[in-house]
């Protein structure tokens, strides 16, 4: 069986959905696909249902709120103005019928798509693993990463 | 005729690859899948992609830009 693994570094909206793109393409054509999520790739899995804890710290909750909580929060990496291009973009993604980047996601895991965050980046930032969508499905750290990538056929850094 | 049917006109890439492949997850082996569709590079792709999963591919047919492609489960 063919084999992909992506790292997700970014957390700009283009470009997490070239990632789901092709994790979900990958894994509609019988791949085991597996998505690596570090650094600002985190904001990606944060679930905006979910609280962020009172026990954190000054710091962490600042990062936490400074940073996009989830998938609809994204923005363009190029044309953001101020917000006004991303949504733009949502719109003829809409009208061009490309499915949403949540929708995307959901895909994904359908089609057993595996969600690793990085560990460390997590601390960084402050999130806790309660915060992520249900989709996570471990926190790990390099090993993992390349233990996975080993025998894979395409590794991409996005 | 077959045991089921997808329309996926209107969507592109990645969605028709996707949506087949979930349609056939849920499927009992040996039951025949329709796609139908309008987007252009799915029409090879949709065959080729889920063929290399040990699939067997009914037929592949296109008339006015809407595409056919007839999918048998086999595993």
């Amino acid at each position: 069986m063919s084999k992909a693994t992506i790292v997700l570094f970014s957390g700009d909206l283009d470009k997490a959905l070239a990632a789901f793109v092709i994790a979900s393409g990958a894994a509609a054509s019988g791949w085991d696909v597996t998505v690596f999520f570090t650094f600002w790739g985190i904001n990606v899995v944060r679930d905006d249902n979910k609280k962020a804890l009172n026990k954190k710290e000054f710091v962490e909750k600042m990062f936490g709120s400074m940073m996009p909580n989830g998938a609809d929060k994204l923005k363009l990496s190029k044309m953001n103005m101020g917000g006004m291009g991303t949504s733009m973009m949502k719109k003829r993604m809409k009208v061009k019928n490309v499915k949403s980047l949540r929708e995307m996601i959901k895909d994904a895991k359908e089609l057993d798509v595996k969600f690793l965050v990085c560990d460390m980046s997590m601390d960084i930032m402050g999130l806790k693993k309660e915060e992520f969508i249900d989709e996570v499905d471990e926190i790990v750290g390099v090993g993992t990463y390349l233990k996975e990538s080993k025998d894979a056929n395409l590794t991409l850094f996005i | 005729m077959a045991d089921e049917t997808i329309d996926v006109k209107g969507l592109t890439c990645p969605a028709p690859l996707v949506e087949t492949k979930k349609k056939l997850k849920k499927m009992e082996v040996g039951k025949t899948l329709e796609v139908i569709g309008d987007h252009g590079p799915s029409k090879k792709e949709v065959p080729e992609m889920i063929g290399e999963q040990g699939h067997e591919i009914i037929s592949v047919t296109e008339e006015n830009g809407v595409w056919h492609v007839t999918i048998k489960k086999k595993k």
